[in-house]
């Protein structure tokens, strides 16, 4: 399986790596910067890793492919889309350009993430240039794999602080064979209730979404499943694309000038009072709020029901990052001065103190 | 002791002193049980891997936590390493005591704290039993997916450690898909909460990190994982095959069909033999192959799964297929793979359980490969395997009482090891590495990658004390295995001194 640009490029990304680890330079890693608005500002010599790009392997009947990190992610989903297959996670690309790289490194979700699992849960292993200037391999084309600290995993969501990913092996799986999105007309507090109630059931629901007026469902499975279930929840039926929108904010909600945070919860949180206007996903485990709120007192609201708080306005705070605990900030500098010693790959887009 | 996972291989043993350590725990704690006579700790030098043995110095059983806080920061004070234990089920010997070490035994801590069937959780102590999640959440339609063969004695905190699997893990995943937050013990006594009760927290992975990491980056003090609703139905097909090729190429053929059933086993005719011999579950004893395909969900769409599989089978070359026809047949059916150990168990004095992984496609060259072996080393192979994720389950027959057999079982079972990885598969599916396949991780990684499993152990371990010698092999250990085990004429850590 070969694409136009398909190319190995890792020698010529080992060796700038090596250089800026002989000269003590902070790297900045970007993809198509697709996700830059995302964390603090970092900077550093530009490590563009586009070049090394394409699918190394795929076997739909395995489940599994193996892709470089400069792949654009559009290219990744076309691939897949052929095979009658996804990526679960539904990661956003924020951009037509947004790399597999970068969607790895984010870590960031879809809809489908409280019943799919999250762009974590499909990592099996990844290719990562470290920051003892080594090539190397963790994890692999396999399902399960418990040799080894699972290193693969911890990549994902890492910001590029660890190391620098070249590429990574994805379980994927077949595309449900009906989909079907409806739209209900009830509040957001019995919204809540009726996920919270609902979850509790066999339901096929894939995504579940509020935006203040109406509740907005997908439901996805085998055709007597998710014909059952639509009569059973009624509601009318919708253009499926509100999905595609939400992940990738593209809903009139995220127009509004005021900065957006993102609100990460226990699914059964009641509704949050907060002044702004919230968007739910994730079924109440993910909501969005527009809001001029210090981020001192939004995290202090969130903080009460377990869960944190990110600021997606770049730029906005120093710390868009819930802050860590200082235990916990102990053992992540402890783990970046081991991995990476000298400190090269993105300092500080994560957090000012690694 | 053996030299394939002798200690003394990473170094001298510390020089522990016992009287003064036991005197400290009982001036301190004067109710904490301790265990140190030879009779007393006797019960405990072994884990679910009987054939490797070692009488552990103390066996410390606390009853709360600040109790492990206060070992764990005595231990580190006085540089004496230590062991955790959940249940002791383990299959890679990852609690196997160490002859200068505390064996810390986590199996009092065994309260289930809260379900909340709203948030779809449960909170629980780390020597809760894996089933008896699932039976306290049974009253709520809920249950914990992960189910390992060994559930009904295996605790939640040992599976974390050992990242778990079972037979549903195509589908439902391994334990690292199913748990949302655990609390955890430095080496030195600090907690640290990793995860949170939302689906994601801040900072690194370390959740993900931790789980699978084998006791050796902290202790585990409290685990709370997600729950699903049960599916409403479960169906199971039993499918016949006169070849394993072809039971291997219809696995396949089923996912390519769009369809990812709950389980998928299959069995070899040794196994086959074995079960039906011992649980009577109705299996076809002259089938060189058979495939249990369990497919759940709604009643519609289990339904429809079924003919659509019976078909895909059919036209794989199925010589029958039947579909259990009620409840207790299913159960049946399962009973006979899920018991599919001891079934071989009893066609011969031991067995050793392999667990490598490897890509589906593989798996007719490496079944053959596999009884290439056998021949060569006159010891038979059952082989049961998780068809669906590619986790094989090797089971070498021998008997220990025969000089020479276990040797001679563990290096047929470390040539297959080496075969999975040579196809691009790893040594360890679900069991984990702990002491058993701590050499044949020199062959899965090279000394590069060992290094940095070293780096991010020192990041929370740095004295080393945490189950030391489990997991991930010195590089001395590699050059020592490597002399023994020299492939093609060509030594894998060329670079290293050799002693």
């Amino acid at each position: 399986m070969h694409g136009t640009g398909d190319f190995d490029d890792s020698q010529a990304l080992l060796e700038q790596v090596n250089q800026a680890l002989e000269n003590a330079t902070p790297l900045r890693i970007q993809g198509s910067n697709s996700k830059a608005f995302l964390g603090r500002i970092n900077a550093g010599e530009i490590l563009d890793t586009r070049s090394h790009r394409g699918i190394v392997s795929y076997d739909p009947t395995e489940l599994v492919i193996t892709v470089r990190c400069g792949t654009p992610l559009a290219e990744l989903k076309q691939v897949l889309d052929a095979a009658q297959q996804m990526l679960p996670c539904e990661p956003p690309a924020f951009g037509d350009d947004a790399t597999v790289g970068g969607m790895i490194a984010c870590g960031l979700s879809g809809p489908r993430r409280p019943w799919s699992g999250s762009v974590r849960d499909f990592v099996l292993g990844t290719r990562v240039i470290t920051g003892l200037g080594k090539h190397l391999r963790f994890g692999g084309e396999v399902m399960k794999n418990v040799a080894g600290y699972d290193l693969s995993r911890l990549m994902a969501g890492s910001f590029g602080t660890l190391g620098l990913i070249t590429e990574v092996s994805l379980k994927v799986l077949p595309k449900p064979r009906q989909t079907l999105s409806i739209s209900l007309d009830m509040d957001s507090e019995r919204a809540l209730r009726n996920l919270a109630k609902w979850g509790q059931q066999p339901l096929p629901i894939s995504a579940a979404s509020h935006d203040g007026e109406r509740l907005y469902l997908r439901l996805e499975g085998g055709e007597g499943s998710v014909a059952s279930a639509h009569e059973r929840l009624g509601g009318e039926l919708m253009d499926g694309g509100y999905w595609d929108d939400l992940n990738e904010q593209r809903l009139p909600f995220f127009d509004e000038d005021q900065p957006l945070w993102r609100l990460s919860l226990p699914h059964n949180t009641p509704k949050l009072s907060l002044p702004g206007r919230q968007l739910i996903d994730w079924g109440g485990a993910q909501r969005w709020l527009k809001s001029d709120s210090q981020a001192s007192f939004i995290r202090q609201v969130v903080d009460e029901t377990g869960g944190h708080v990110t600021c997606y306005s770049h730029g906005l705070i120093d710390s868009p990052f819930q802050p860590l605990p200082d235990a916990l900030m102990h053992y992540h500098r402890s783990l970046k001065q081991q991995l990476d010693p000298r400190g090269i790959f993105n300092p500080g887009r994560l957090y000012a103190e690694f | 002791m053996n030299i394939l996972y002798d200690e003394r291989v990473d170094g001298a043993l510390p020089d522990v002193d016992k009287a003064g350590l036991l005197k400290a725990l009982q001036t301190q704690w004067p109710d904490l049980e301790v265990l140190h006579q030879q009779e007393e700790l006797k019960p405990y030098e072994c884990d679910g891997l009987s054939a490797y043995r070692t009488t552990p110095m103390l066996v410390v059983l606390p009853r709360d936590i600040a109790q492990v806080q206060g070992l764990l920061r005595l231990c580190h004070e006085r540089h004496v390493p230590v062991v955790a234990r959940g249940a002791g089920t383990g299959l890679s010997g990852g609690a196997l005591p160490l002859e200068k070490g505390v064996l810390l035994v986590m199996a009092r801590f065994n309260q289930i704290l809260h379900i909340d069937p709203e948030a779809r959780t449960a909170r629980v102590q780390p020597g809760v039993r894996n089933l008896a999640i699932s039976q306290a959440a049974a009253p709520y339609g809920l249950y914990y997916a992960p189910d390992p063969s060994s559930q009904i004695a295996c605790s939640i905190g040992g599976n974390v450690a050992e990242n778990a699997g079972g037979v549903h893990c195509l589908k439902y995943g391994l334990t690292v898909h199913n748990v949302l937050q655990v609390d955890i013990l430095t080496v030195d006594g600090e907690r640290l909460t990793l995860g949170s009760n939302a689906l994601d927290s801040p900072g690194l992975d370390l959740l993900a990190l931790f789980t699978g990491s084998e006791g050796m980056l902290g202790v585990i003090t409290e685990v709370t994982v997600k729950l699903l609703p049960k599916p409403q139905s479960a169906k199971v097909l039993l499918a016949a095959f006169d070849s394993v090729e072809k039971a291997g190429r219809a696995v396949g053929d089923i996912i390519a069909a769009g369809i990812i059933p709950g389980g998928l086993e299959m069995m070899d005719n040794l196994a086959i033999r074995a079960a039906e011999d011992f649980i009577h579950a109705g299996y076809p004893v002259d089938a060189e192959a058979i495939l249990l395909c369990e497919l759940d969900g709604v009643e519609a769409d289990v339904h429809d799964d079924c003919s659509r599989v019976r078909q895909v089978l059919e036209q794989a070359g199925a010589t029958e297929v039947r579909l259990a026809k009620d409840e207790a047949e299913r159960v049946r059916f399962w009973a006979g793979r899920k018991n599919a150990f001891p079934a071989v168990g009893r066609l011969s004095p031991d067995y050793y359980c392999m667990d490598g992984t490897i890509p589906r496609r593989e798996l007719p060259g490496v079944l053959k490969a596999i009884a290439e072996l056998s021949a060569e080393y006159n010891l038979r192979v059952a082989n049961v395997f998780h068809a669906g994720d590619g986790n094989m389950h090797p089971l070498i027959l021998f008997d220990a009482n025969q000089p020479g057999e276990l040797e001679r079982a563990e290096t047929l079972g470390g040539k297959i090891l080496e075969l999975c990885v040579k196809v691009g598969g790893s040594i360890t599916g679900e069991h984990g590495v702990g002491r058993e396949k701590i050499n044949q991780m020199c062959a899965q990684f090279n000394s590069d990658e060992l290094t940095l499993f070293h780096a991010v152990k020192a990041a929370f371990d740095p004295s080393g004390l945490l189950n030391p010698g489990k997991n991930i092999p010195t590089l001395h250990r590699c050059a020592e295995f490597g002399a023994m085990h020299v492939h093609a004429g060509q030594l894998p850590f060329p670079d290293l001194e050799r002693f």
